[in-house]
């Protein structure tokens, strides 16, 4: 049975991992090759590398970072923040990246999506969406959540879909740092909008709020950054939580 | 020496960086002399199926349908193992090599595709590439097309219906899924086709 995906995401800056609530009060929280490491022997299904600043100059340094994750991890890992073109991409996916999420460069420029799916194939391609509750649907946003990007979430996710997007990475700009629960209406109404699978992300605070966000808002997978920092130990103990709810998940791991 | 075939599919990396890592002397080339050559064959590949047209054009198909038929162990991944079968709707004008009969297929509709995550494996006793790998073993697909089961099926995987997730006849193997992302249970199965003997 295809299980439902923990994904454990890195944030990262100049080379480091950080970890802050809504991108403020950043702290250093390591080396992402091995923070990435760490996550994926405690049973993490896949890893996520956000570049969170996404600086021309921090560029070199990032490529760095994931050359060395990815030559410690045999699971899928995914890189994005700053892809704005396909020689960004192609420098990642050079660097060992299986996966590369987009997401303000091609709301400006959707072909961007069609471009990096024809070269590395779809399933290579994640469609990153911060949207947030409003009237007639929710609005999609860019530039870290501060710029209204004037398109629908479902419109803009299905789009993202025709042009051969593999999945999609759903932010609730809502619920993020809230560590009040997924958006799970959001979510679920996402979900239904699209074949492809959708990874939900933003809210996440306890075992509780996964299980909703798999049952209720119809997640492939799921995303937490912070959450392992408090509260719960690491992805396993999370996962066994999960089993416990009926959720299928891959255990051992 | 192991050779990874280039057909310009997606990126090799991580298979190279996973045989690194099971201890492997790999090198990738797109040059059919060098497929003639080598010890053993891994043709990766996430993408399309059209893809494969490239061995076609470029000479390799002959010579890996040569070796393969002389008994050099192989290894298909992903597009990989589809191209073992006669062909893939995916590409109606590709033929693949035709070692397995039946033609890939899209999954049924009602099912999210791509089938993107980690799946079980209901493993057959008899497989060598399976060799030491408990039943129900989680291992992670990413693909929208999949091949039907046979004879040669040594791993089944239901999604939406069963399909085949890993083949085996004496030295021609493949895999649906990517043993180079599959963690620990992966490089079992990569280390179990690096150590065969040939």
């Amino acid at each position: 049975m295809l299980t439902r995906r923990i994904i454990a995401c890195l944030d990262v800056t100049g080379g480091r991992v950080v970890k802050g609530v809504q991108f403020v009060d950043l702290i250093d929280a390591g080396d992402p090759a091995e923070l990435a490491a760490r996550h994926a022997e405690s049973g993490a299904d896949e890893i996520v590398l956000l570049d969170i600043t996404a600086t021309h100059e921090g560029r070199g340094t990032l490529i760095d970072a994931v050359r060395r994750a990815a030559s410690q991890i045999f699971i899928p890992f995914t890189v994005g923040g700053g892809v704005r073109a396909l020689e960004d991409a192609a420098s990642l996916f050079d660097a060992g990246a299986d996966k590369i999420s987009v997401n303000s460069a091609a709301l400006t420029r959707p072909a961007l999506i069609d471009e990096i799916g024809a070269r590395f194939g779809a399933q290579a391609v994640i469609v990153a969406i911060d949207a947030r509750r409003a009237d007639g649907g929710a609005d999609v946003y860019v530039n870290g959540g501060r710029t209204l990007a004037g398109r629908k979430a479902l419109d803009w996710a299905r789009e993202a879909e025709q042009r051969g997007a593999g999945e999609i990475l759903l932010t609730s700009m809502d619920a993020d740092g809230t560590r009040a629960g997924f958006d799970c209406e959001l979510t679920a109404e996402v979900s239904a909008a699209v074949q492809i699978p959708v990874i939900a992300s933003g809210g996440a605070g306890s075992a509780a709020h996964f299980t909703e966000v798999f049952k209720r808002g119809k997640a492939d997978a799921a995303l937490a950054a912070s959450i392992f920092h408090f509260g719960i130990a690491d992805v396993r103990a999370l996962k066994r939580e999960l089993a416990g709810d009926g959720i299928p998940v891959r255990l051992p791991c | 020496m192991i050779v990874v075939v280039d057909y310009k599919a997606g990126n090799l990396a991580s298979v190279m960086k996973a045989l690194v890592a099971v201890g492997a002397d790999a090198v990738s080339t797109s040059d059919p002399e060098m497929v003639r050559g080598a010890e053993r064959i891994i043709l990766p590949g996430v993408g399309h199926f059209q893809a494969t047209d490239f061995l076609c054009r470029h000479g390799l198909r002959e010579a890996i349908g040569e070796r393969a038929a002389a008994g050099v162990p192989f290894l298909g991944i992903c597009v990989g193992l589809q191209w073992l079968f006669q062909g893939s709707t995916e590409a109606p004008g590709v033929a693949g090599l035709g070692i397995f009969d039946g033609l890939c297929d899209r999954f049924e509709p009602g099912q999210k595709v791509p089938h993107v995550g980690w799946n079980s494996l209901a493993v057959k006793e008899n497989s060598r590439l399976l060799a030491s790998l408990a039943d129900g073993t989680f291992v992670y697909f990413t693909h929208s097309y999949r091949a039907p089961v046979s004879h040669a099926t040594v791993a089944v995987t239901e999604y939406g219906g069963p399909f085949a997730a890993a083949v085996e006849d004496g030295n021609v193997m493949g895999v649906q899924f990517h043993p180079e992302k599959s963690g620990a249970a992966g490089l079992r199965i990569l280390r179990n086709f690096v150590e065969l003997p040939c």
